[in-house]
């Protein structure tokens, strides 16, 4: 919450002012239309922008000078989210894509060349073990997934080719909490980025910037966007990353040939990298966010303060029913005062351990599969970050296409319940759990 | 940049008011090869009503974006509001101690090094001298970040207003 023992008394506020989180949530990026005034940000519903001459359509193309051309770039909706991102993290710029995953290829892709190998933590997302170990692969991009429960297990994976860092800083499902401050030295004295999926946490719940991160991804699809309406991801950049140290970041320092010698991290400074992502990633891969859904993300994201406050009330009230719940083997999240992660998520996550955790039942994997058919509140699906509840059973959906040591690894076994706590009443959503329960 | 001792800071209202109160711009450095970043400041600036006038010793007497270039700061017949050094932060060195003994003279309030460009000592001779310094930053992405154009590329330009933005 933002204070307002800031003020300095009546009459003697005068000097500069750095506006709250929840005003920027509602504010950063959203100026009134300066031609219609219009308040609420507009749908600009359209492909492309007329050039003022043949001139400005060169200088615009040639990244010369800034304005719209194609909405597969930029948007000015969607430039309004990117905005607003940007500044909740504290970071540079941000550039947006079709969905999380579209925004982790943007990164890597802005960073890797084939041949080179990055680290990740293999507490993730299991679609991001997938698109990190599979089909990134098949792009000569290597990835090396350690446990992250040890930050030095990331500087013994090290090698040569080590082009970056990329950890899940409050991680699904496992609800393991990597310690980030610790990580981020390591890829500082590594010289390479450290990449945080912050999504889970937000930004109103954990600011990796602060903690030494260089770049940010989100899939926008969850809490930012919140309401389970509109997929999205995002990029965001600290701004602080030293691409020039050595030679290892070629494609940020090197001339460009498909932009007539332009060097991204010279041109751009400290926005280069997001300028990458959009003007080579985009370009020619194509992923866009579609300003449909950036109009409703920016829509959901004005009470994001509110909603995770109610998510985070709630869920704490749910894990510690469960904790107590006979039906449970055990429960994990930070939230409760004996979890092995409590200490990192008072540092990290202050407001909060996020409303995404899991718990086993002794009933097993069957149990499991009762559990997700007998709930009436609980949505069954494969989401998190909903004003609804959501109920899922990971060893059965989301990580089947996973080898039984990948799914343990993950924290995914046969007997994990996955569960994102939405926002209402927290004694409907405990009725609910007990009476599924009881039908195990 | 990574050997600079601290973070440079700079209020958005000093930065806005050079960028109200300058008209006339030397920038030391110019290139007439559209693809340098001088190039196309230079033509960006020029499109918002800026005069920049462009300092070259290898290009002198030539053109570049219609004004002529020369070969120092003082051959500049014409009153000069600020200084835009594109060169290196070595560079920077002898173009201040090149500006202190004209800036009388000539008009000068601003020295203004580029992105990646900085000289703590030099910019400190310049204060002292009287001048206002701006270091590492670039005079059209801090015009395009104030008056609205840059966060249409997705950057954070701090700027909170529920007044409609002047178009730049």
């Amino acid at each position: 919450m933002a204070d307002d023992t800031k003020n300095e008394g009546p009459g003697k506020n005068t000097g500069p002012w750095e506006y709250g989180f929840e005003t920027r949530t509602i504010h950063a990026g959203a100026s009134p239309d300066p031609v219609t005034g219009a308040r609420s940000t507009p749908i600009y519903q359209t492909t492309s922008y007329v050039f003022d001459d043949v001139d400005h359509a060169s200088d615009l193309f040639n990244l010369q000078t800034f304005g719209f051309i194609y909405s597969r770039l930029t948007n000015p909706t969607v430039s309004v989210l990117e905005e607003r991102i940007a500044n909740l993290e504290d970071g540079r710029a941000a550039v947006c894509a079709a969905s999380g995953h579209a925004a982790q290829f943007l990164a890597f892709f802005s960073l890797l060349s084939p041949g080179d190998e990055f680290i990740a933590s293999k507490n993730l997302y299991g679609g991001s073990i997938t698109q990190f170990g599979v089909s990134f692969e098949r792009l000569g991009w290597h990835c090396n997934f350690v446990d992250p429960t040890d930050p030095e297990n990331f500087r013994k994976a090290l090698t040569p080719k080590c082009k970056a860092i990329f950890i899940e800083v409050l991680a699904n499902p496992g609800g393991v909490i990597v310690d980030l401050e610790a990580v981020a030295a390591i890829a500082k004295d590594a010289g390479v980025p450290l990449i945080v999926d912050n999504t889970l946490a937000t930004p109103y719940l954990c600011q990796p910037f602060h903690w030494g991160a260089d770049l940010i991804v989100h899939s926008t699809t969850k809490f930012l966007s919140g309401h389970g309406t509109s997929m999205g991801g995002a990029l965001v950049e600290s701004g602080k990353f030293d691409w020039f140290q050595d030679g290892r970041f070629p494609t940020m320092t090197e001339p460009d040939p498909a932009y007539h010698g332009l060097t991204f991290a010279e041109t751009f400074g400290d926005f280069g990298f997001t300028m990458k992502a959009r003007a080579v990633g985009l370009r020619d891969f194509g992923p866009c966010m579609s300003p449909q859904n950036a109009f409703y993300t920016i829509t959901g994201m004005e009470t994001l303060h509110l909603r995770m406050e109610r998510h985070i009330a709630n869920a704490q009230a749910v894990a510690e029913f469960l904790d107590d719940h006979d039906a449970v083997s055990w429960v994990s999240y930070a939230g409760l005062p004996d979890n092995p992660y409590h200490d990192l998520a008072k540092k990290y996550l202050p407001n909060g351990a996020g409303s995404v955790f899991t718990c086993g039942l002794k009933g097993g994997y069957e149990a499991g599969i009762k559990l997700v058919e007998s709930v009436n509140l609980f949505s069954h699906l494969a989401n998190v970050g909903d004003t609804r509840s959501l109920i899922l059973h990971p060893a059965s959906t989301t990580h089947r296409q996973l080898s039984d040591e990948q799914r343990t690894a993950a924290g995914a076994e046969n007997d994990v319940i996955r569960l994102s706590i939405g926002i209402e009443t927290a004694d409907d959503l405990i009725h609910d759990l007990d009476k599924a329960l009881a039908a195990t | 940049m990574s050997d600079t001792p601290f973070p440079l800071h700079y209020e958005d209202s000093t930065i806005r008011g050079i960028l109200r109160s300058v008209h006339t711009i030397a920038m030391v450095g110019a290139s007439g090869n559209w693809v340098r970043p001088s190039n196309f400041a230079m033509k960006y600036l020029q499109g918002k009503g800026f005069r920049v006038i462009p300092v070259n010793p290898g290009s002198a007497g030539k053109q570049i974006l219609g004004e002529t270039c020369y070969g120092s700061m003082s051959e500049i017949p014409d009153q000069i509001d600020m200084i835009d050094v594109f060169r290196s932060s070595e560079a920077a060195a002898g173009i201040v101690d090149e500006v202190i003994p004209i800036a009388a003279d000539k008009g000068i309030k601003v020295i203004w090094m580029q992105l990646g460009v900085r000289n703590d000592a030099a910019g400190a001779r310049a204060e002292a001298a009287g001048l206002t310094v701006v270091m590492d930053r670039c005079p059209k992405i801090e015009y395009g970040r104030l008056f609205g154009e840059l966060s249409w590329c997705g950057v954070n330009s701090g700027i909170i207003s529920s007044k409609r933005r002047k178009i730049g």
